[in-house]
């Protein structure tokens, strides 16, 4: 059996205990019904021109784990942030963990999808975010919501500014042979409102995973969002992610995406502006090797006069390590003033690597400053020579040059552990010494 | 300290170096003067190891040990330290970070453990205090935006930290006002033992006032046309060098 039809097989059993006449279940049946005639995309979709899934939906996965894993807090820590001094919303094989995590409803609320859905304090909520800015048309979108049931959901109520980072954490146990996870996240950051929030997803040992997750994320005016993607995943494990993030007046919305590891990643970043003077900012460091490959489109649209975006993304590929860079600006005719910028450069260590970069901007408005530069390239013999010969061996001075090319990145990066976490990964993978800094 | 025996060198397929003789001992100043395009930066060049420059001739001795067995980093090990006219930039790496890494590499070379981190502070401190640097500027990515005089500062900051046998300053004094010369001249001078030789090529005298060469050799078309004592210096500031090129 194809892993579509077990897609659309299963759903009976995953209705089991669902109120079928609720909206939120309609919402998803409808889904359901985009996903069985639009299917997974194939190469033939320009947008998925580089990246193919054939390889993953030719395997079969576990939709609902058999048994509860448990996992000990001693195996996991290392994958926390802090200990103690964050939000955790946690969970194992797709289910909750009320053991590991660290949810509040003082003040905010950061808690479970899944109550969030069938809660009648959240309703007005739900009934106003819910999948109300993920496209309709999008298949593997339409995928995840017609399953949604799980997730983090995040509210963040007016003038309020979150004191904690929060966690976002989904671990695989590797209890089954290979399981496919649909998180979906709802966040909603109200008037004047501030969170900054970690994500990751991560498999506990070498078995197939792949997570379709989506985000929604809603800034209202003045509201400022710092969100970071840890990929560090398991070369076993794959993930496709895709973040809408809708912005009204005034508002800042800042994603960091580390791609570092895991089989294959596709990131669809995108961004809406509904208000003037929004502020976008979308970075990115990616270090792959072997046969790994990350695929990252973004798309800014710009909607409205006197806003801006920043996009700066730097990868480096080892290997047969494949990379792929899709970045749309769109500027709608009355989106005047705007400043849109667009970076992304790539370093190739070895011959076998591959990287497809394409900025894509359609520009309709006549008032506006944009720009973008993709660069592909070996390392700098001139500086390299400059490095040997203050006694720096080559291999040395080439990590540490590849290094520092990823690591101009962490500039913007506003937890201090988190940043000095990435540099350390980020020292470790290119195999550099990084001792102290004055 | 350095022979060098009859050196040809090329770039490009082009012969640039015609056959060099020069003699360096330890504790001796050497001074190589010349106008552009006589290869003085050829000579720097091929003595650090830069691949793009090949030696088609000749020899070029370290300590009695052949360079041309060694790669530039080896030569590096070795003693050699070249103060680059055009020093790179390299964003995103510290100073502080990038002598570190360099220093270690040096030790690991001659099978010495990493420097501890406090005893590497206060070298860096003690130097960066002798060569008037601000502790600011150690931290900052190294010569990212630094002035062409920053830039010279940190090459002679970084040769002040490695402390090597062989120190040739390639045109140390171009970009260089009056104080920061002074600055740089007094931690070259500071530097100075019986152990060590420095070759200052340069175009101008003005470095040699004080940095006090022992002797000064005049290269012209890829040769050394005259060699002479510090007094040769004041004579082609006077003179220029068209008399040279009657010379060759």
């Amino acid at each position: 059996m194809e892993f579509k039809e077990k897609l659309l097989s299963s759903y009976l059993a995953f209705e089991e205990g669902l109120d079928l006449s609720d909206s939120v279940h309609q919402t998803r049946a409808k889904a359901l019904k985009i996903f069985e005639e639009k299917g997974f995309p194939t190469k033939k979709d320009e947008a998925w021109k580089y990246t193919s899934l054939a390889s993953l939906i030719s395997q079969d996965y576990s939709l609902f784990p058999k048994s509860e894993a448990t996992i000990e807090l001693k195996d996991v820590r290392k994958y926390f942030l802090y200990d103690t001094d964050t939000y955790k919303v946690i969970f194992i094989d797709g289910v909750y963990s009320p053991f590991l995590s660290n949810t509040t409803h003082d003040g905010l609320d950061v808690c479970l999808m899944s109550a969030a859905l069938i809660k009648p304090k959240y309703r007005k909520l739900i009934n106003a975010y819910f999948n109300k800015m993920a496209p309709q048309d999008d298949s593997l979108t339409a995928l995840n919501t017609s399953y949604a049931k799980e997730g983090a959901f995040i509210y963040i109520p007016k003038s309020t500014v979150a004191e904690k980072p929060i966690e976002i954490i989904h671990f695989s146990s590797g209890n089954e042979n290979a399981l496919w996870l649909q998180p979906r996240n709802l966040i909603v950051v109200d008037q004047n409102a501030q969170v900054q929030i970690i994500e990751r997803h991560q498999s506990l040992k070498e078995h197939p995973v792949v997570t379709n997750s989506v985000s929604e994320i809603y800034l209202h005016k003045d509201s400022f969002l710092d969100y970071y993607k840890l990929q560090n995943d398991l070369p076993s494990a794959s993930l496709i992610d895709s973040t809408y993030i809708h912005q009204e007046k005034n508002s800042h919305a800042s994603v960091h995406t580390f791609s570092l590891g895991g089989k294959l990643i596709r990131n669809n970043l995108n961004y809406f502006h509904k208000g003037e003077h929004a502020l976008s900012t979308l970075k990115g460091v990616t270090i792959l090797e072997g046969k790994q490959h990350v695929d990252h489109s973004t798309l800014v649209h710009h909607a409205q006069p006197n806003c801006e975006s920043h996009q700066d993304y730097k990868s480096i590929f080892s290997n047969r390590s494949e990379g792929v860079f899709n970045g749309k600006i769109l500027v709608d005719k009355i989106a005047q003033k705007t400043n849109a910028f667009q970076q992304n450069n790539n370093i190739l260590i070895d011959d076998n690597a591959t990287v497809n970069t394409k900025p894509q901007l359609e520009i309709f408005a006549d008032d506006v400053k944009c720009s973008h530069g993709c660069t592909i390239g070996q390392l700098n013999e001139e500086v390299l020579f400059y490095m040997r010969s203050r006694g720096i061996p080559e291999k040395e001075a080439k990590a540490l040059m590849t290094y520092a090319f990823a690591n101009n990145v962490l500039d913007s990066v506003q937890l201090p552990s988190l940043k000095k976490r990435i540099n350390q990964q980020i020292a470790n993978k290119l195999g550099v010494n990084l001792g102290f800094e004055l | 300290m350095l022979t060098i025996e009859n050196l040809h060198a090329q770039v490009e397929g082009k012969d640039i170096l015609k056959g060099i003789d020069l003699d360096v001992k330890a504790g001796e100043v050497h001074a190589i003067m010349g106008p552009n395009g006589s290869g003085k930066s050829t000579l720097s060049s091929a003595i650090a190891g830069n691949e793009d420059y090949q030696v088609t001739k000749g020899k070029m001795l370290l300590k009695g040990t052949d360079l041309a067995e060694l790669n530039a980093e080896e030569r590096a090990h070795l003693g050699v330290f070249i103060s680059f006219q055009y020093p790179v930039e390299i964003p995103g790496v510290t100073v502080t970070n990038f002598i570190k890494t360099a220093i270690n590499a040096h030790r690991k070379a001659n099978g010495l453990k990493d420097m501890p981190a406090s005893e590497l502070l206060k070298k860096i401190r003690d130097t960066a205090k002798l060569l008037e640097i601000d502790s600011k500027f150690l931290s900052r990515s190294l010569n990212e935006g630094f002035s062409g005089g920053e830039k010279k500062r940190n090459e002679i900051f970084q040769m002040a930290m490695l402390n090597p046998s062989l120190a040739i300053l390639d045109e140390t004094d171009s970009g260089l006002d009056i104080d920061a010369l002074k600055i740089v001249a007094n931690g070259v001078n500071k530097l100075k033992s019986k152990d060590n030789a420095v070759v200052v090529i340069t175009h101008y005298q003005r470095l040699l006032e004080y940095i006090v060469p022992d002797f000064v050799h005049v290269l012209f078309d890829g040769r050394i046309v005259k060699s002479g004592t510090k007094e040769l210096a004041h004579e082609l500031e006077a003179k220029g060098y068209d008399w040279i090129k009657e010379l060759a």
